[in-house]
């Protein structure tokens, strides 16, 4: 873990955790692997609190445990997974997409789902269908099988999985040496249960339930136990779901393959390249560098019908994406225009190209006067982003005899822009902490005036006396209100721009080095 | 190898022009300061992304932020008491406590030694008035803990919220037979063996400290 990435983990579980968990998984995360008694001892947290924060990150698949150093009889180790939290910045992206892919319904489902690590489908289902009775008007109601046929084909999608269950029993603390179980449940990976997208049979029928306000008090624990005592008879006890971070991968891999054609070529070919991707959306294993080889006749037959693609066109077009330099799996180096302007990018993606160039002939192959090429070169090389290679024409090095060729090191790139991109992350997260706590008064008074107001008007309150609390907030202060919130959401949405970066440059790491 | 060095003085093994500066210039001074923090770029950067799409991710990453505030899974830790033990304390509601937990896990997922009691959460039926007197006091609190000394002139008002914690350690062990017991009972009613609701209690310790923040109105 580097130290850019364990900064935005911890700036991340601060805001969705709060500090105890925060500062629990942090040590953990620079630790590496503890114990209860060794993590609580060294963050100087009371024991319980560290127990409460290890409960909430392992619900959310962020924290491990595992059978010891000394064995099963030992205590038990805990260990962070870091990619999950990282997750935790592309949470939108995900729901938005279930959205786009399968409507509101499929978007709640997500989002509950997320929100919570794991749940079981009924409590799923439950929970979905009174969000949405409570949007709906007056008088209607979503029926509970329609929430359950968007959660089957999630599950049919592989958008959804369920936990693995735990490999065995727990043994009694008598710690005898010659058990031949282990003493711990093992957590195991989802992939390797066959019943990993099996869906329960539960029996659930029934219409969401829209909570009245003026009921909220009584009618709500009551409903709450009455639903406790009442799953147990869903039939789908121990039975939890959680979100297949890897289909989704998988989804915005293909997404941005087809808009890079697109952008490239025209959309007739990335009509090609998404019917492609989707025939070996089945065969191809998560990690391949590849898809599976696909006969032009297969591909011919898959097309939609609505594209009119004769088959001479789609070789001709075949052949086009085949004798293209770029390659499909992922690229790198496009963030190398913001920051040092589209010449030096132009200069950047000529390397790429050429691989190794002289000085000379980068100037002449980007049409690029010398002397700012010169400084380019320079700018690139001493922020790392291309590396000199020396090639001796005699035995001593020379200077005025040696070639100096200019190159880009695709990977040890990929992974320095990576990092930059999570430390720029963590920065734009700290200013907007920086903002909002600068205006925090102002937050407050105007989070009051709201509740006020909504009180008032729930009471059926005159205009006037709207309008009087309404002046409470000054025009400066409205003013100051208005520009901190285009801040903040400035903010976050180049937070959500720069995670697709970072997305890309993961993809592209990950694949480069799996085996091919 | 000594000749060819004599011969060679005057030339160097690379081209001057090649530097950046001719022969006979000045070296660029040398920096005096640390560079500074926030150097001027020399590009701008490249705009943001608009769209709907891009709004709707914006909307649904901040009410995500907002909601999971709410969720039992951020940890606040309970405060510690500084204070003397009120009668109050015992009427007064759910800071959270250490020992308990606010959701229940699954256990059986989990390793034995992270289990600890289940707590149910306290329902307080407050309208939005209670909540807003609640705010200004909590923030005045934690400054309490800091000026200690100055307990005795501070204004009781300031010290609402400890109080609360208070009455959460005494009442402890008598919490736990309550939430079994008042499961069919209005909790507020019962719960609290008194004859009145409570919120209707007011121990007049509201009084004067709405004031602190708002000067505009005129105060009795």
């Amino acid at each position: 873990m580097t130290a850019q990435e364990v900064r935005l983990c911890g700036l991340l579980l601060q805001e969705h955790f709060g500090d105890v968990v925060e500062k629990v998984g942090t040590h953990l995360i620079r630790s590496g692997v503890l114990t209860l008694r060794a993590l609580a001892h060294e963050t100087k947290l009371p024991l319980d609190l560290v127990k409460k924060s290890l409960c909430v990150l392992m619900q959310h698949g962020m924290c491990a445990f595992g059978a010891g150093r000394r064995g099963p009889a030992g205590p038990v180790e805990y260990h962070i997974i870091c990619e999950r939290i990282l997750h935790m910045l592309r949470y939108p992206r995900y729901i938005y997409t279930a959205k786009s892919l399968y409507g509101d319904t499929g978007e709640l489902i997500v989002e509950e789902i997320l929100q919570r690590g794991q749940m079981t489908m009924s409590s799923t289902v439950k929970t979905v269908a009174d969000r949405l009775t409570h949007n709906m008007p007056e008088g209607q109601s979503m029926d509970y099988s329609e929430v359950v046929s968007a959660f089957s084909r999630l599950v049919e999608t592989h958008f959804l999985q369920r936990c693995p269950p735990m490999a065995s029993a727990e043994s009694s603390s008598s710690g005898a040496d010659n058990t031949p179980l282990p003493a711990v449940t093992q957590p195991t990976e989802p992939e390797d249960h066959p019943e990993c997208y099996k869906l329960p049979y539960i029996n659930l029928t029934g219409q969401g339930k829209r909570r009245r306000s003026s009921e909220d008090g009584e009618a709500d624990p009551r409903a709450a136990k009455k639903a406790k005592t009442d799953s147990s008879e869903r039939g789908d006890e121990g039975i939890y779901w959680q979100v297949n971070f890897q289909r989704f991968h998988l989804h915005f891999r293909d997404q941005a393959i087809i808009s890079a054609v697109s952008c490239k070529l025209d959309q007739t070919s990335s009509e090609i390249v998404r019917t492609m991707l989707r025939m070996s959306e089945v065969t191809t294993p998560t990690h391949a560098a590849f898809t599976q080889a696909l006969s032009a006749n297969e591909i011919f037959r898959a097309l939609p019908s609505s594209y009119n693609i004769a088959r001479p066109i789609l070789d001709q077009y075949l052949t086009l994406l085949v004798d293209d330099p770029m390659e499909f799996v992922g690229k790198t180096g496009d963030s190398g225009g913001g920051m040092f302007g589209s010449r030096s990018a132009r200069i950047f993606r000529l390397l790429l190209r050429k691989r190794h160039l002289e000085q000379k002939q980068v100037e002449d192959f980007a049409m690029v006067p010398a002397k700012e090429a010169k400084d380019m070169l320079y700018t690139l090389l001493s922020e790392n982003l291309v590396q000199l290679q020396e090639i001796p024409k005699t035995p001593d090095y020379a200077p005025s005899r040696t070639f100096y060729l200019y190159t880009v090191n695709q990977l040890p790139t990929a992974r320095l822009l990576l990092q930059h991109c999570y430390k720029t992350v963590g920065n734009l997260i700290e200013r907007r902490l920086y903002e909002t706590k600068e205006n925090k008064r102002l937050l407050e008074k105007s989070q009051r005036i709201e509740a006020i107001l909504a009180s008032l008007q729930a009471t059926g309150a005159e205009a006037a006396q709207l309008t009087e609390v309404e002046e409470m907030i000054t025009a400066p202060e409205r003013q100051q209100l208005e520009s901190l919130r285009h801040h903040i959401n400035k903010l976050d949405s180049s937070e959500n721009q720069v995670d697709e970066t970072i997305f890309l440059l993961e993809s592209y790491i990950n694949s480069t080095q799996a085996p091919r | 190898m000594a000749g060819s060095r004599g011969r060679g003085r005057s030339q160097f093994t690379f081209s001057v022009d090649a530097l950046g500066f001719g022969r006979g210039d000045s070296l660029p001074t040398s920096a005096q300061t640390p560079s500074p923090l926030f150097p001027p770029m020399q590009f701008r950067p490249v705009p943001l992304h608009a769209g709907e799409e891009v709004d709707y991710m914006l909307a649904l990453k901040q009410e995500l932020r907002a909601s999971s505030k709410n969720l039992p899974f951020h940890i606040k830790a309970a405060r510690t008491k500084t204070d003397v033990a009120r009668y109050s304390d015992k009427y007064q509601n759910g800071e959270p406590k250490n020992n308990c937990i606010e959701w229940s896990p699954d256990w059986s997922r989990m390793p034995k030694e992270l289990c600890i009691k289940v707590r149910k959460p306290r329902k307080t039926v407050i309208g939005a008035k209670p909540q807003l007197t609640r705010k200004p006091k909590v923030a005045a609190g934690k400054e309490e803990v800091l000026q200690k000394l100055e307990t005795l002139e501070k204004r009781e008002e300031e010290q609402h919220s400890e109080e609360e914690e208070d009455e959460e350690k005494k009442k402890q062990n008598d919490e736990e037979e309550e939430p079994d017991a008042d499961e069919d009972y209005d909790e507020e009613e019962i719960e609290d063996e008194t004859d009145y609701i409570m919120s209707y209690f007011d121990n007049g310790e509201d009084f004067g400290a709405d004031s602190d923040d708002n000067m505009d109105e005129a105060v009795y």
